[in-house]
């Protein structure tokens, strides 16, 4: 649901006056490994969504193995209990689970600060009434387009568009603050003015502008939705347009595509060491596409391991932690402690070893290969493999 | 039309313009609290967490809707040296600060 997440930790969206910074977990204590200040809860992968980049696993939890609502509940207390501060209820779509009040109530009970992320579209106006009486924080509600032909063509989802319009309404009508997720690709690359556009009438606070990750569903989808490098050119001087005139209007954050990159980004704000997510079933994840990893095993917060023991002991935690397990080129890297050597799941993509660096950095020896992969994916076929239980659907041909 | 919520106010109205007589508040979505197992106040504004200093921290305290930007001036010229137009500049440049990113709103109503 949220490929918009990579970057756990964005920057202070203005100048901070003085003596107010943001807090980093683990920023100025590294090696210690703070427990994170937010955690990603993904509650359920069912999502009546279809997207063909959605950050689930491509092998998706059925709602059998969900984690029940008294184990949630018992994830948030332990949670808060630690020092986490912030969690985002994710998905697969996170309303899908009737008892999402239910924990987000609990949430507020304990002390944490509640984030939705949604397609929004099972919301009623009740529903998110009830939410926010609950003590729900802020919502962020994802958006496929400017337009509902090509918005409900993505989602794979009829009238979706809509509905997405009249939610982000309510919740402004309840004073919830409103980030706008607009996940970019080639296909509406086109459409990010007329989006930033759309957030301003909803009346949003923020908007990620986030290319799209390949990994999963993603990375199967890769030569339809691979932006040419034009539009990331393009796309970057619309934001940088947008942020100067909406300064105090609407806060931007833009994260631009691995395959048009130079340095890698700084994964998760590095692996291990300030964010972690729980999947639908319970297991406790460095990010939200480790699965992809398929050589490495996660714990689970249905073991005897408390998650505080899970995030400073497990191996799936330690194995690429700080900047020990680095080869060479990152190991003698002057950038090995800005970036962490970028990001492993696309190490393990696109290299077959989440232990090699990541070759969005051009001193990897892969590096030439993932551009060309971008230069080649640009000029793909257009139809979509949709996002679903059954491993994927075909777009069908233009009538 | 309905008065708004007291800590509500639409984004679109939000450019505050911090001055002494101001009456802010925190917007909905933006919490100070302490964080036991870190031992600090935080601001909890989506997506991010805030740090802010002990005098951020006395300001944020104060902006409670009621008091107007002048008084909290007042009580920091009453407990330290400075001279209060310093104070106040400094006061309002933190206070912007917050309104520019829609974390503060003023509170509606009559002044």
């Amino acid at each position: 649901m949220s490929p918009t997440l990579t970057d756990a930790s964005p920057a202070f969206a203005g100048e901070p006056a003085d003596g107010l910074l943001t807090l980093e977990s683990g920023g100025s204590i590294a090696q210690t490994y703070g427990i994170p200040l937010a955690v990603l809860l993904e509650l359920t992968h069912r999502c009546p969504l279809q997207c063909p980049y959605c950050s689930n696993p491509v092998e998706m939890e059925r709602a059998s193995n969900e984690l029940t609502t008294a184990e949630w509940k018992k994830v948030l207390t332990e949670l808060a209990e630690i020092g986490v501060l912030q969690v985002h209820f994710s998905g697969g779509e996170p309303t899908a689970r009737r008892d999402l009040a239910e924990l987000v109530r609990h949430a507020t009970e304990v002390g944490l600060y509640s984030n939705l992320i949604t397609s929004a579209v099972l919301l009623t106006r009740d529903s998110l009434t009830e939410l926010a009486d609950a003590g729900l924080a802020h919502i962020q509600i994802s958006f496929q387009g400017s337009e509902p032909d090509l918005a409900n063509r993505v989602g794979g989802f009829r009238n979706g568009h809509a509905k997405k319009l009249e939610a982000a309404g309510w919740a402004r009508e309840l004073g919830l603050p409103l980030t706008v997720n607009a996940v970019m690709h080639r296909q509406n690359a086109h459409q990010l003015g007329e989006i930033i556009d759309m957030a301003v009438a909803l009346d949003a606070d923020r908007i990620e502008v986030a290319n799209v990750q390949y990994y999963g569903w993603a990375l199967k989808n890769r030569a339809a939705l691979m932006p040419s490098d034009e539009q990331i050119d393009d796309m970057s001087r619309t934001v940088e347009a947008a942020e100067t005139r909406l300064k105090g209007i609407l806060a931007i954050d833009f994260v631009i595509p691995d395959y048009h990159a130079v340095r890698p980004k700084k994964c998760m704000g590095g692996w291990g060491r300030q964010f972690f997510n729980i999947t639908p079933a319970g297991k406790v994840l460095p990010c939200h596409a480790a699965e992809t990893i398929t050589d490495l095993e996660f714990e689970s917060v249905r073991s005897n391991h408390s998650i505080a023991w899970i995030w400073r002991n497990s191996e799936a935690f330690n194995r690429y932690r700080g900047t020990g397990w680095m080869p060479e080129p990152c190991q003698s890297c002057a950038f090995k402690e800005v970036d962490f050597g970028g990001c492993r799941c696309q190490a393990f993509a696109l290299t077959g070893s989440a232990g090699n660096t990541d070759p969005a950095c051009s001193l990897s020896p892969h590096h030439q290969q993932m551009f060309d992969i971008g230069t080649r994916d640009s000029e793909g076929a257009t139809r979509f493999l949709y996002r679903n239980f059954a491993g994927g659907t075909l777009e069908p041909e233009p009538q | 039309m309905s008065e708004p919520a007291p800590s509500v106010a639409p984004a679109s109205r939000r450019r505050l313009t911090v001055t002494e007589l101001s009456r802010p508040v925190l917007a909905r979505g933006v919490q100070l609290r302490f964080d036991d197992s870190r031992g600090r106040w935080v601001l909890l504004v989506p997506e991010r967490v805030l740090a802010p200093d002990d005098i951020a921290i006395e300001v944020l305290k104060l902006c409670d809707g009621a008091r107007a930007v002048g008084e909290i001036a007042d009580h920091f010229a009453a407990s330290y040296a400075a001279p209060r137009e310093t104070i106040l500049a400094d006061v309002i440049e933190l206070l912007q600060d917050l309104a520019s990113s829609g974390f503060l709103v003023e509170r509606a109503g009559p002044r």
